[in-house]
């Protein structure tokens, strides 16, 4: 059982990649850049839950969804309906025609408070509402296209299209959303003023830890069985559904666990830049968020969090200087990510940085994968990353017959081509 | 709500309210038929595909300016010259396009999709720099402008007429060109089996240069047609790219008449749902009855029957 180490629950060099990770957003991001910087910091976090859930349910099992935003949307209109009705209570409303209600509302004539904005006062319902809508729409959408085995194209389409439609709902419902300015003016939280500097600082140590559970939570899917059925579902999914998995049902999961980490980053979102609106609902958002997880690698969970810092961090520096550029730059960005680098940051610190590393860094128990991979020359590509991803699951122990006929490495012509994942 | 109306002013509203669906059906057909060929045929998600048609658009307003400025006699008959230049134009792009681009990433559609995106992005901000963030319009020909009395109450615009005379045109064209043609006979052997195309002596990649080719001219014409009816910003293309991508799958893939047909019944329904409803509330409804249709009926309308 030589292999047996390839699938720890974190290699060495995992480890060591989220100490890092830890190291840099919670000490050296805090310490060195002022209250401004580290709350825009904190902004781009919360796309990293996005980027995370499609390294899970693009990178891994395959799924492309176009419509991250609405989930994202979603979590962060929950939060802000709650800070909403309790930044509007009748005593700071009392200039309005009907006090007691949030001001958009006032102002396009409505007089009462819709019946499902009522239990939003309360934080529970909104905290479980953040986690459950969110999860019980991408389930419905799941049921519905997985079921009937739509995949691929037909699923980014469609799910664009919802992320269409949602966009024109929440701008056409001008009364009961807040139209195309969104929910704006939030102020506190159960009493605590969230505008307040210490607030600001607090709260991305908050944004901070929840990633990290979110990080660790997708490890862990990662290293169970689960993680290497979506693999094997993604590379073959006919031979996974002949062997008699439920293809449908896992694909299921993980696209409700991609919507969960999309609306827990969009509360964050809400809680730390003091408003929602549709401008992050939409398609050309949600195809944004896709560019994160792209740019960090989409096999790589670390890389997720890196690709959204980096690309946002160059997106601000950019609109700053030069806003002209910015979508010249985007665009060559999804074109040589897609082009040239299919595996991101990842696979360039894999084959450029890593082997330059000291030897205490990836360790003597590393095994055989490790060794593959720092001293084969040919091209690092998607496809090798796939098969590599087929070998650690063919090392795991057998322990049901029905998995040996799905992962046997196959004369399969999508991989010498070095271009899979789709 | 009807109470206020006579019935023979109802059934005039009700006609209106036909032709401006039949103009919308239009415009949806020119786009969806460059789009059809490429997704259908080929398979690839062209997300550029409003940038190709806001390109022929910009093309054809420089040809209007052209016209104006040193041919003014010419000038009632610049719009034919602008949709040969506007199909011209946004064929070599496409053609350029595909051999720089596509072409690596058939196997990979996702991965298409990602690449033309940026593409689009790139083109917008290129139409924002060279023609200005504000949105322009063309001059049309006399002859285009005022409208037609068909009775005393029913009028309908000319442009609106020969919008619709040149998608029939257009999308007989195609249907001769995909069905009735050689060369249309080698794109769908391609689409149906490609090692065996290749085995008999077609060159599959021509024949995939040349659909997407055809395909993105048909955006530019599509393009040039919707400057009669709107004026055209640098984003005016991707308002319409998932109305135009839901017409497709909608109406199946690979079927022309598939593409017709859900065209003509999405622009129906959302041109008479304007009328009882807000138009944003009427768009919401029509996608939503489309989405809910294609979750039910994933292969869409007019199914092609192929072995795989």
């Amino acid at each position: 059982m030589r292999q047996r180490s390839n699938i720890r629950f974190m290699s060495r060099q995992e480890v060591l990649g989220y100490v890092l990770l830890a190291v840099i957003l919670l000490a050296i991001i805090p310490l060195s850049l002022d209250v401004f910087r580290l709350n825009l910091i904190g902004k781009y976090l919360t796309y990293a839950f996005v980027a995370l859930g499609l390294v899970l349910c693009w990178g891994y099992g395959g799924i492309l969804s176009l419509g991250q935003g609405v989930f994202f949307g979603l979590g962060g209109y929950c939060m802000a309906m709650f800070l909403k009705l309790e930044a509007s209570d009748p005593e700071s409303t009392k200039i309005q025609s009907t006090p007691g209600i949030p001001d958009f509302m006032d102002w396009n004539q409505i007089t009462e408070l819709p019946w499902w904005w009522e239990p939003f006062r309360q934080l529970p319902f909104a905290l479980s509402a953040i986690v459950l809508l969110p999860t019980l729409f991408a389930f419905i959408i799941g049921v519905a296209m997985f079921k009937l085995r739509v995949g691929g194209v037909y699923f980014a389409i469609i799910t664009q299209a919802i992320a269409a439609i949602m966009t024109i709902l929440i701008i056409g419902q001008q009364g009961y959303t807040g139209g195309v300015n969104g929910i704006t003016d939030l102020r506190t939280l159960l009493g605590w003023d969230i505008r307040s500097d210490s607030a600001k600082v607090i709260l991305y140590y908050v944004c901070s830890a929840a990633l990290f559970i979110c990080l660790l939570l997708s490890q862990f899917i990662r290293y169970k069985k689960l993680g290497r059925i979506l693999v094997a579902m993604r590379d073959r999914e006919d031979r996974v559904r002949f062997s008699g998995y439920d293809v449908a049902n896992f694909k299921i999961f993980v696209f409700c666990l991609s919507a969960m980490f999309s609306a827990i980053g969009g509360a964050m979102f809400t809680l730390q830049v003091g408003f929602m609106s549709p401008s992050f609902v939409g398609i050309v958002p949600s195809i944004e968020m896709v560019i994160y997880c792209a740019v960090g690698g989409r096999l790589s969970l670390l890389g997720a969090v890196y690709g959204t810092l980096l690309v946002n961090w160059a997106k601000t520096i950019f609109s700053e200087t030069f806003p002209e550029l910015w979508l010249f730059a985007m665009g060559a960005l999804f074109i040589a990510v897609v082009m040239a680098f299919p595996n991101g940051l990842a696979s360039l610190f894999k084959r450029y940085i890593e082997p330059k590393l000291p030897a205490w860094y990836s360790g003597k128990t590393a095994g055989l994968g490790a060794s593959i991979m720092r001293t084969d020359s040919s091209k690092e590509t998607v496809g090798k990353e796939a098969l590599e991803e087929k070998n650690r699951v063919v090392s795991k122990p057998i322990s049901k017959p029905e998995t040996v006929g799905t992962m046997a490495p196959s004369s399969d012509e999508k991989l010498e081509g070095g271009v899979y994942v789709d | 709500m009807f109470e206020e109306y006579s019935m023979a002013e109802l059934t005039d509203i009700l006609f209106m309210q036909g032709f401006a669906g039949l103009i919308l059906f239009s415009v949806l057909v020119l786009m969806a038929l460059g789009l059809a060929i490429i997704f259908g045929q080929m398979g690839v998600i062209n997300m550029a595909h409003g940038e190709f048609m806001i390109l022929g658009a910009y093309t054809t307003y420089l040809t209007s300016h052209i016209f104006e400025t040193y041919l003014p006699a010419l000038f009632d008959g610049y719009f034919f010259v602008a949709m040969a230049l506007a199909f011209l134009v946004c064929f070599a792009l496409g053609v350029l396009v595909e051999w720089g681009m596509i072409r690596f990433l058939f196997k990979r559609p996702l991965d298409t999709l990602l690449a033309t995106w940026g593409l689009s992005l790139i083109l917008q901000q290129l139409y924002r720099t060279v023609f200005g963030a504000r949105e322009v319009g063309v001059t049309l020909p006399e002859w285009m402008m005022g409208s037609y009395a068909m009775t005393e109450t029913i009028e309908v615009p000319i442009n609106g007429i020969f919008v619709m005379v040149l998608t029939l045109f257009i999308a007989s064209g195609v249907y001769f060109l995909m069905f009735r043609s050689l060369w249309g006979k080698q794109v769908r052997a391609v689409v149906q089996n490609r090692p065996m195309a290749g085995a008999v002596g077609i060159d599959t990649g021509k024949v995939d240069r040349y659909t997407f080719g055809i395909g993105c001219g048909i955006a530019g014409i599509a393009g040039s047609a919707f400057t009669m009816i709107g004026s055209t910003g640098p984003t005016s293309g991707q308002l319409y790219i998932v109305d135009t991508f839901l017409v497709v799958v909608f109406g199946g893939a690979q079927s022309l008449i598939g593409t017709i047909a859900s065209a003509f019944t999405i622009s129906q329904s959302q041109s008479t749902l304007e009328f009882f409803l807000s138009g944003s509330m009427a768009k919401v409804i029509t996608l939503l009855i489309v989405v809910g249709i294609l979750m039910l009926r994933p292969q869409g309308l007019f199914a092609l029957k192929i072995r795989q």
